[in-house]
């Protein structure tokens, strides 16, 4: 019932067309920048007390955070069409600079993910793909009937599978995980049919332990194994994910209150300003603080689905599908393996840890939402 | 778009939102997991994660308590405690336990064995985060090495800790025992929690036995640290409670002297006030420097300590268990008078040695010519061996043993030194039991003027002399005589061991000291040497205790037996006779003859007591303040 009336209020939402508003101008969706704004500003309220009042990291933030959003307004800019028609060979560059990685990459901790062109800054390929692989995902099935065939099925996951392998055997799994997960979206709001859904999950069922057996690497097990048995190295590898669950655990229902957490401040929780950051929230501000970031993940994640539902074609509605469902997997991944639900991967709280091209790759990514949604020019309906 | 293909917009975005609804709903899904995990942690199992916080932030450390000082009893320090520097490692916080040795090792220099120990301790159970002693003594200019390199070595730390401190080193090591590093077994036997934290322990003598009331009582406090163990702030507080000094009875001039006495020597010197049967002197020689035991001796220093002939470690004075030769005559004419074996008027005539009656097996006085006729003040006083013979054959052993066993013979009967054997006071059943043999009317005889099986330690022989003195009054020897904060000693010391000696005649005693005075200043007594100029009154008895027994009717010549083979050189004393202040024992090994070389030390220890120290000794606050200025 709630979804046929959601449905409704989209439809009757639609009907009043084109956005207004100088946001609107500017190809900029007003509710999704406040929703944006409130979560990076909220972001560096936690960041200051997570980075122990390092005000050096909290300025560098502060910075990525502004060319993010000068990214992201660049993205809302550009016409759909012009992704749709650059996307395939961004994709392409992508692939080959991922090669190029593999086989003269520079890295470090013994993986090998980034490119040293001379006179050029350092890049990191696989951030390129976050957003190549839902461009051409969408483009190859977006202009093709839909729901895809078979075949098409088999290519698009072609199209998944060449940068996604290339990317594990960095070996970098968070990051392969999140671009085959685009990919994926893109298939199934595309509508692959439910039979290949259930045959392909029964597949990767039966390929589980053979990864593990053939696949995996040394420390990749060693996580999972940490991750299924914590307390079994509490020194070690375990001793992150104990230490965090005891920061969320003693936060209790209202918290410790703003920098009085004495798992982050103390330094027993590890990258408490990076990836572990949801549990200084969850220590200093309770399960209270968790609820409310939570409602503004959902308000974003429903605003994104809003937004490609109403878009102007199917491959906007494909490439605004994927970019949203993306990000909520983002921030689903980090609270689980944070709180212990899920096995240690190196993914970033969105918007909110400090670090990394991944604030500008996702930023980009909303860029790309925002003109989407605001270069519509006429109903359908 | 293609040539054939149909591409239905509006069939496409029904099915796109299905899909999008179907997907939203699994993301509500998700994030309701998420929320029930965090639900799960922060409100269900709040409190099992509030407390695991709190172990991690706070945590309880452990305040030793100081130990107790001990003082002579002239209130002279003879044990104390300062600060020593050593340098610490906590194994949790290094990457690699080789690689900072290797550091330090460059830095300051590591010793083999304490390497070696560490590595020992990294192994055996411990606390966590607990920093375990790499190197002790650090000298300033290495403690600045460290300073200036600390930030290349976390997990590294240089810290002081109080460390027993023996001043007079040597001079009172057997006395007073040491402390040191507490193994493996007695941590077992402590109380864990009164240690947590305390690294020392007694390990011999006074320290030993006094363990508890030098401990004191352990404090803590409760700190929050960060997760590299760095204390930020002390947030609860209660004081450990220092242990209780110690005064003794001993007197550390006259220890000073005793060891004075034998340096150069092997021997013992024990010496006792009567009264109160406090000892005022526990000497033996050679000693060690008990410092080095404190902080962990050396292996190279120990085995050289081990192996020495001289036996440095063996304290001979309450473990050295020697023949106690004619030094038990006075206590043997008591019982041969007590129980009416002999009396004052008995005299024999002494043709040089002693038969059996029905026995060609001859006995020899020490003089070969013999002492004529005497009685038994005369046998004492020129030690005449055939006198005692026939009075310890007419005795036999069981009445011999039972008097003797009053005088602490065949028992430990110290309160409070630690470690005292009991030397061997045969019995019948003894023998039997021990060599499957009867006792021999022979047996006796030897037995009478202290040689065959019996032994005994300078201790029982200076207890028997106390005793002696006091006229068969029983004041058991004790170390302790009070606490400095004001415990009475007697509540701390153990049940008395012994009780008084009462015969039927009192006058026997007097009629024995007589003997003993006569020893020292009679015309014919075995020290008169000793004895000549003295202003005051000694009872003494020489002894000669022979380190293997001769054949019959073979000639003694000390000069062909090898030094070690010499007889051992004992002598006992009190004095003044009729209001004895102090009762002395001394033994040299292989000394030779009592009179002639143990009596004069005995002597000199005497003199001191009685007369005054020729001297105030330089001690070592003086030293000290000599060698700052």
């Amino acid at each position: 019932m709630a979804g046929r009336e959601y449905l409704h209020q989209l439809s009757s939402e639609a009907r009043l067309g084109r956005p207004k508003g100088w946001l609107a101008r500017l190809h900029l969706d007003p509710l999704l920048l406040l929703l944006l704004v409130i979560l990076c500003g909220a972001g560096m309220v936690i960041l200051f007390s997570g980075s122990n009042g390092d005000m050096e990291t909290l300025e560098r933030q502060g910075v990525r955070l502004g060319l993010a959003f000068l990214v992201m307004f660049a993205f809302a800019q550009i016409d759909p069409a012009v992704y749709r028609r650059w996307g395939p060979w961004i994709y392409a560059v992508g692939v080959l600079a991922l090669i190029a990685v593999a086989v003269a990459g520079v890295g470090a901790k013994g993986a090998q993910r980034w490119l040293q062109l001379p006179g050029l800054p350092r890049v990191q390929p696989s951030e390129f793909m976050k957003i190549a692989m839902p461009l051409t995902a969408a483009w190859y099935l977006g202009t093709r009937p839909l729901p895809p065939r078979l075949s098409q099925v088999a290519v698009c996951l072609a199209l998944i599978v060449i940068p996604v392998g290339l990317i594990a055997n960095q070996p970098d799994l968070g990051t392969a995980l999140l671009i085959a997960a685009s990919g994926l979206f893109v298939l199934f709001l595309g509508g692959i049919r439910w039979k290949i859904i259930a045959s392909f999950a029964a597949l990767v069922g039966l390929a589980a332990p053979v990864m593990w057996f053939f696949g995996m690497r040394e420390y990749q097990k060693q996580r999972v194994l940490t991750f299924l048995n914590p307390e079994s190295d509490p020194l070690g590898s375990g001793w992150n994910i104990m230490q965090s669950k005891t920061a969320i655990g003693s936060g209790g229902l209202s918290g410790k209150g703003y920098l009085e957490g004495t798992q982050s401040h103390l330094d027993f929780l590890p990258e408490s300003h990076t990836d572990f950051i949801v549990a200084v929230l969850a220590e200093e501000f309770g399960f209270m603080g968790i609820i409310a970031l939570v409602a503004v993940y959902v308000m974003i994640v429903m605003r994104g689905l809003y937004i490609a539902a109403y878009a102007q074609d199917a491959y906007g509605r494909l490439l605004a599908g994927s970019i949203t469902l993306t990000f909520f997997v983002y921030a689903f991944v980090n609270m689980g393996m944070v709180s212990g639900l899920l096995p240690v991967v190196g993914v970033p709280l969105p918007l909110v840890s400090y670090g990394g091209t991944s604030i500008v790759t996702l930023m980009a990514a909303f860029g790309v939402l925002m003109s989407i949604h605001t270069h519509r020019r006429f109903l359908t309906y | 778009m293609r040539w054939g293909t149909f591409k239905d917009t509006a069939s496409e975005r029904r099915l796109f939102q299905r899909r999008a609804l179907v997907s939203l709903f699994v993301v509500l899904g998700l994030i309701s997991i998420v929320l029930g995990r965090f639900y799960y942690l922060q409100l269900v199992q709040h409190q099992t994660y509030s407390t695991l916080s709190e172990k991690n932030r706070v945590q309880v450390q452990s305040i030793p308590p100081t130990r107790g000082l001990i003082y002579d009893r002239n209130g002279v320090l003879l044990a104390q405690n300062r600060p020593v520097f050593s340098v610490t490692v906590v194994p949790e916080r290094v990457t690699s336990i080789d690689a900072v040795l290797d550091r330090i090792d460059q830095l300051i220099g590591i010793p083999e064995g304490d390497a070696e120990r560490f590595r020992k301790r990294v192994k055996e159970y411990r606390r966590p985060f607990e920093p375990i002693p790499v190197r002790y003594n650090l000298t300033e200019q290495e403690i600045a090495t460290l300073a200036v390199h600390r930030h290349g070595l976390p997990g590294v730390e240089v810290d002081a800790e109080l460390v027993r401190y023996y001043p007079h080193a040597s001079l009172t090591a057997h006395a007073l025992g040491y402390v040191g590093r507490i193994n493996e077994n007695e941590l077992r036997r402590v109380d864990p929690i009164d240690y947590a934290g305390t690294n020392y322990i007694g390990k011999l003598g006074v320290e030993d036995v006094y363990e508890d009331i030098l401990h004191g009582t352990v404090g803590y406090q409760n700190v929050e640290t960060n997760a590299r163990g760095r204390v930020l702030r002390v947030l609860e507080k209660l004081n450990p409670v220092p242990g209780d000094d110690l005064r003794l009875h001993l007197d550390i001039r006259l220890q000073s002297l005793a060891m004075e006495l034998l340096d150069g020597r092997r021997g013992a010197i024990v010496a006792i006030e009567p009264a109160t049967g406090g000892i005022l002197a526990l000497a033996s020689a050679p000693s060690f420097d008990a410092n080095q035991f404190v902080t962990g001796i050396g292996s190279k220093s120990y085995q050289a300590l081990r192996e020495s002939l001289d036996l440095p470690l063996f304290n001979r004075a309450l473990r050295g268990q020697y023949p106690p030769g004619s030094t038990i005559k006075p206590m043997m004419a008591i019982g041969g008078l007590d129980s009416d074996t002999v009396t004052p008027q008995k005299t024999i005539w002494d043709p040089g040695f002693y038969s059996l009656p029905s026995s060609d097996r001859v006995y020899r006085d020490w003089k070969r010519q013999g002492h004529g006729r005497v009685d038994l003040r005369e046998s004492i006083a020129q030690s005449c061996d055939t006198y005692f013979y026939e009075m310890g054959y007419k005795m036999g052993v069981d009445t011999m043993s039972d008097y003797l066993a009053r005088f602490s013979f065949g028992q430990d009967a110290t309160l409070d030194v630690g470690g005292a054997l009991p030397g061997l006071l045969p019995t019948r059943e003894w023998k039997r039991g021990r060599h499957s043999l009867p006792w021999f009317p022979g047996d006796s005889v030897n037995m009478s003027i202290g040689q065959g099986f019996m032994l005994a330690t300078p201790m029982q022989l200076a207890t028997a002399t106390a005793m002696t003195a006091n006229r068969g009054k029983w004041a058991a020897p004790r170390m302790l005589q009070s606490l400095n904060q004001g415990t009475d000693a007697a509540s701390v010391l153990p049940a008395t061991t012994l009780g008084d000696l009462e015969l039927q005649r009192t006058e026997d005693w007097d009629y024995v000291i007589a003997g003993m005075e006569d020893v020292m200043h009679g015309k014919r007594g075995t020290g008169r040497a000793a004895g000549a100029g003295a202003t005051y009154r000694i009872a003494g008895k020489s002894g000669t205790a022979q380190v293997f027994s001769l054949q019959k009717d073979q000639e003694y010549n000390a000069e062909e037996l090898a030094e070690r083979l010499r007889d051992h050189a004992l002598f006992v004393a009190f004095a003044p006779a009729d209001d004895p202040q102090i009762a002395v024992a001394v033994m040299v090994e292989n000394g030779g003859s009592g009179s002639g070389v143990a009596a004069p030390l005995a002597r000199e220890m005497l003199d001191a007591w009685i007369l005054g120290f020729p001297e105030p000794p330089r001690d070592f606050d003086t030293v000290a303040s000599m060698e700052s200025r």
